[in-house]
């Protein structure tokens, strides 16, 4: 049972991670939770269905169908988060005069939401297909440890919710003012290590094979299999072996975002100036 | 404001596909080494492998058993589903000498050994 909770516990903490900070990100704008919930729900389904054909899946590409399906969903990820970020470059200014304002002006549209509910869902569809295997596996196999196996899963599931709150709690107590630099920096960050991961599995798929020297290995001072390198690993992309592509795609993307962040944030003030 | 939001989006996609132009190179120079491996009734067969240093490596793992394990090993970096009665590719990059140990995440008691040299 221990096993059990370990293995779905260490699955779900990474989306619960993700959930919380997207539900800091949206406190206080309308329908978030409908949203997010949405996201939660498809990434659920999506995940059961990715569980189900799994066999299938891999089979695509030589054999390399999971790793290519597991870069492309981490880039649609970060094109999401990037675009959020741009988003709310946009709206910086009545964010940071009256927090209530962010409320309004994501009513306008919800297409920031929707952004982050795809990345919500994206987050669970990656971690859940392999909670949705094993559990599956547990069930399929006979004798009396399988009840005491799920229930060990289940377990595991409401410590990931636990992380979730725990996240979105901590992340509350940042004053209004503070939380959107914060959050801008985390969703950053959270995007460039998205990136960088979606390097590795591309690497993995022989598809990227330059630059593909390990630039260094810190797994004495952090290995990325201890839950404080798992939690470095969602929320910055800590490897613990980066690839000198991974290095470069993660500096390409967050140079990426503080570029387009400043480009929209000037026609925004340039745009105000110019009506006001 | 739909132009505004979906210009950055366009040129990251530009960027993306940029870099995956620029870098992207089917095929390996070099030709890899294969393993191949079979689990079933949650054991390895044969669970001490062998493979030659400084080239890659390619594990082709068939998974008879009906529920799904997971290939994964620390030293070697990979961890891969591999779904009930299918077969998993797992590449690996050349290899210095020594010994690398993987296992079943869903289940590590289930053990093995790759001897590179």
């Amino acid at each position: 049972m221990l096993a059990a909770i370990i293995i779905v516990f260490r699955e779900v903490f990474e989306a619960g991670l993700i959930v919380g900070i997207v539900l800091a990100v949206t406190g206080g704008v309308p329908h978030r939770n409908r949203w997010i919930g949405g996201g939660v729900l498809a990434g659920v389904l999506a995940a059961c269905l990715v569980a189900a054909f799994a066999g299938a899946l891999s089979q695509l590409f030589e054999g390399m169908g999971q790793e290519l399906f597991n870069a492309a969903i981490l880039g649609v990820a970060v094109i999401m988060l990037t675009s959020h970020n741009v988003w709310m470059a946009r709206h910086g200014k009545e964010i940071a005069s009256d927090m209530r304002a962010v409320g309004r002006a994501v009513a306008e549209g919800d297409k920031p939401l929707a952004a982050l509910a795809i990345v919500v869902g994206v987050a669970v569809l990656r971690e859940g297909s392999e909670v949705a295997l094993f559990l599956y596996g547990v069930a399929a196999s006979d004798g009396g440890s399988a009840l005491s196996l799920l229930i060990g899963g289940l377990v595991g599931l409401l410590l990931g919710a636990g992380v979730c709150l725990l996240t979105y709690f901590g992340l509350m107590r940042i004053p209004a003012r503070a939380l959107f630099a914060t959050t801008t920096a985390l969703i950053t960050l959270l995007a460039a290590g998205m990136a960088a991961q979606a390097v590795a599995f591309l690497e993995r798929a022989n598809w990227l094979t330059s630059l593909d020297t390990v630039v260094w290995d810190s797994a004495w001072l952090l290995s990325e299999t201890s839950i404080a390198g798992r939690a470095l690993h969602t929320l910055i992309g800590y490897t613990d072996q980066p690839t000198q592509m991974q290095l470069l795609v993660y500096i390409a993307v967050i140079l990426a975002t503080i570029v387009l962040m400043r480009l929209t944030g000037q026609e925004r003030s340039g745009h105000a100036v110019a009506t006001g | 404001m739909f132009d505004q939001i979906t210009m950055p989006r366009n040129l990251i996609l530009a960027m993306a596909g940029a870099i995956a132009l620029l870098y992207a190179s089917p095929g390996q120079a070099q030709q890899a080494a294969e393993v191949q491996l079979t689990y079933s009734n949650s054991q390895f067969q044969p669970s001490e492998v062998r493979a030659p240093a400084d080239r890659p490596v390619v594990f082709r793992v068939r998974n008879l058993d009906a529920k799904a394990m997971e290939f994964e090993s620390k030293s070697l970096r990979v961890e891969k589903v591999i779904a009930a009665k299918s077969e998993g590719v797992i590449n690996v990059r050349a290899l210095k000498p020594g010994r690398y140990e993987f296992y079943d995440d869903f289940n590590d008691k289930v053990r093995g050994a790759l001897t590179v040299q």
